[in-house]
């Protein structure tokens, strides 16, 4: 013991030391930040590259350049990530079928595979976020209060407290998250699809964004104990609906009340 | 007052009538018997009997219509109750077009309501077809009064004055004049208030309080919901950051109220630096990151409604855009102001912070802002 003790004070061992404890540094955020995109290792093959550049070039190029620089009719995707590449292709945003203020959801156009090489071949280009984990999307331990509170401080202002979604300018709109899965609303936070802002994992952290997509899978699920949910849009559509629903209905009751009886 | 004609002429039963014996004042004689526009004799109008006046099977229908009704209404909450005690109020029900609600708040308010409307229905539908069916013409009278009532009027006012000897007791009459000059006072020392509202605004005019925010040279800018100090780096272009100032939460605590998160919100958005075309003064970005008040200039609504390709930040509640690309200007809606711009810099820690005050009072116009 005694000789181990004054070997420790040896100067190489501290030298040694430090180095081991560099090297586990390094080695714990190299894997963590690999471990980050699961299809990282699926990204970065070549094949998958070039059949997603194929792909590409058939269905995106016309709008975004044949090297994805960008034109007048769409914006650069070098940089986006393979986040935006399945956020955007999944959900049938893109490609869009006409140019227009919005890009609204409708099927898919590829199957899933065609989207992960697609999504290879844009994350190729430049870094950007990588497509979440499992591990990332796995809200289970998430705080629902807490995602309601950060729901409507960061996304209630365009898709409204209950998430119905609401109007933008110029035609352009927040879509219902009604239909939206985890894996869509982190992606949307992360990558900030069309003129939604990007929600960056410095300022709205990893618990902070499950939170949310707990909260909204929480209103997903919610039933509507007072009747017709009126697009959940709150006082204003319910003011509506009574206005011209329930006026017309008292104005028939009127006319019959008022009408002579033959 | 109103007089009930019937088509013939004769009088009708009028059980409105102040006088309540159906007498006519003589005054009502003197007046002519058709006053200005609207009044139709009723011989005019003509009488066209009901099936049920003639046709006693159709008058037996009608009398089965009003006791169904009623009957319905009887069945409606007896059904209430059932649906009351029977079904669990967590239990869910598809209807078509309202979609999934709650099956008991549903099933309640479908019977109760048709049971109160079953009962108004069917009174309507018995007025209509059994009750006696006459025209009747519903004279208008002039509003004023009399000169026989005017000529009252006036002496009771005369007569209280002497009996209550307002002219007579001067020193009465004269205290009362001025306790009820004072009696205002308390409500105008009240807005004294306004000064002080709190031990730590105490001083501040309100005009000060409106115009001064918890925002101060070197404050570190935390993000609202979780109060963390941001670095410049987590905000990535195209993005969007509710936030506030650092010790909002002690001030909160210290103030009992939320004016001074009202004042302080901000947002932070971050375009690339060649995208900014104007701000409010040099240098007031941090590469590319501005700071807007979150606090509309037209009447105040919180907005963070930011659509990061345009630049536009727009108001839901009454659609003014301030382009926050070129000085946070007013290019729509009812707005009268720009967005007022907090100049941010770094600490030496790395983290945002305000290099100074807001210059302008945020949020809406007020009184001594003009």
């Amino acid at each position: 013991m005694k000789g181990l003790a004054a070997r420790r004070r040896n100067p190489i061992v501290a030298s040694m030391l430090l180095l081991v404890a560099l090297l586990g540094v390094g080695g714990v955020y190299a894997v963590a930040t690999s471990a980050a995109p699961a299809e990282a290792v699926a990204t970065g093959d070549q094949t998958a590259i070039d059949e997603g550049k194929r792909l590409y070039l058939e269905g995106c190029s016309s709008c975004h350049g044949l090297n994805a620089q960008g034109t007048s009719n769409g914006p650069t995707l070098i940089g986006v990530g393979a986040a935006a590449v399945h956020f955007q292709v999944s959900t049938g945003r893109m490609p869009m079928a006409a140019p227009g203020a919005q890009a609204p959801t409708k099927p898919a156009d590829y199957t899933e595979d065609e989207v992960a090489q697609m999504a290879a071949y844009i994350a190729s280009l430049g870094p950007g976020p990588a497509i979440p984990t499992a591990e990332q999307l796995d809200y289970s331990d998430a705080d629902i209060a807490e995602g309601g509170v950060l729901f409507r401080i960061n996304c209630a202002q365009c898709h409204q407290a209950a998430g119905g979604g609401g109007a933008l300018t110029d035609g352009k709109y927040a879509p219902s998250l009604m239909e939206a899965t985890p894996q869509e609303i982190y992606e949307a936070m992360l990558t900030g699809p069309q003129n939604m802002p990007v929600f960056g994992d410095g300022t709205l952290q990893v618990e902070d964004k499950q939170a949310i997509i707990a909260y909204v899978m929480d209103l997903q699920q919610a039933p509507n104990p007072g009747g017709l949910s009126l697009g959940r849009l709150g006082p204003v559509s319910e003011g509506l609906f009574l206005w011209a629903g329930a006026m017309a209905a008292f104005v028939g009751l009127a006319v019959w009340i008022g009408i002579k009886a033959r | 007052m109103s007089d009930l004609t019937t088509r013939d002429g004769a009088s009708a039963p009028d059980h409105g009538h102040g006088h309540g014996n159906g007498d006519v004042p003589a005054d009502d004689l003197a007046r002519p018997l058709y006053e200005g526009p609207g009044a139709l004799p009723a011989a005019d109008i003509p009488h066209r009997p009901r099936r049920s006046d003639f046709d006693p099977k159709a008058a037996r229908r009608a009398e089965r219509q009003v006791a169904g009704l009623f009957l319905l209404s009887m069945l409606m909450v007896v059904l209430f109750v059932v649906a009351y005690i029977a079904i669990d109020p967590q239990a869910d029900i598809y209807i078509p077009v309202f979609g999934e609600i709650g099956y008991m708040n549903f099933a309640l308010g479908l019977t109760f309501g048709l049971g109160v409307f079953c009962i108004g229905a069917g009174a309507i539908q018995w007025a209509k077809k059994l009750m006696p069916d006459v025209e009747v013409v519903q004279e208008r009278h002039s509003l004023a009064s009399t000169p026989h009532e005017d000529v009252e009027t006036a002496e009771q006012y005369e007569r209280g004055k002497e009996e209550s000897g307002f002219a007579q007791y001067k020193v009465i009459r004269r205290t009362l004049i001025a306790a009820l000059a004072l009696f205002p006072i308390p409500l105008v020392v009240m807005l004294r208030d306004l000064w002080t509202p709190t031990d730590s605004a105490a001083g501040l005019s309100p005009a000060e309080q409106l115009s001064t925010t918890a925002w101060v040279e070197g404050m570190p800018i935390v993000t609202d919901g979780t109060y963390v100090k941001i670095r410049p780096e987590d905000i990535p272009v195209g993005g969007l950051v509710s936030a506030l100032p650092e010790d909002i939460e002690e001030i909160q605590k210290a103030e009992h109220n939320l004016n001074a998160r009202g004042k302080a919100a901000i947002i932070l958005v971050r375009m690339e630096p060649d995208e900014i075309r104007a701000q409010q003064g040099d240098g007031w970005d941090y590469q590319g990151i501005l700071a807007y008040s979150k606090i509309c200039t037209h009447v105040g609504c919180p907005i963070a409604l930011y659509e990061h390709r345009t630049h536009h930040l727009l108001c839901p509640c009454h659609q003014s855009t301030f382009d926050l690309a070129d000085a946070g200007n007013v290019i729509f809606g009812p707005a009268a102001r720009r967005m007022p711009q907090l100049p941010i810099g770094v600490n030496e820690e790395g983290f945002l912070v305000a290099k100074a005050p807001f210059a302008e009072p945020i949020g809406p116009s007020f009184w001594e802002r003009g």
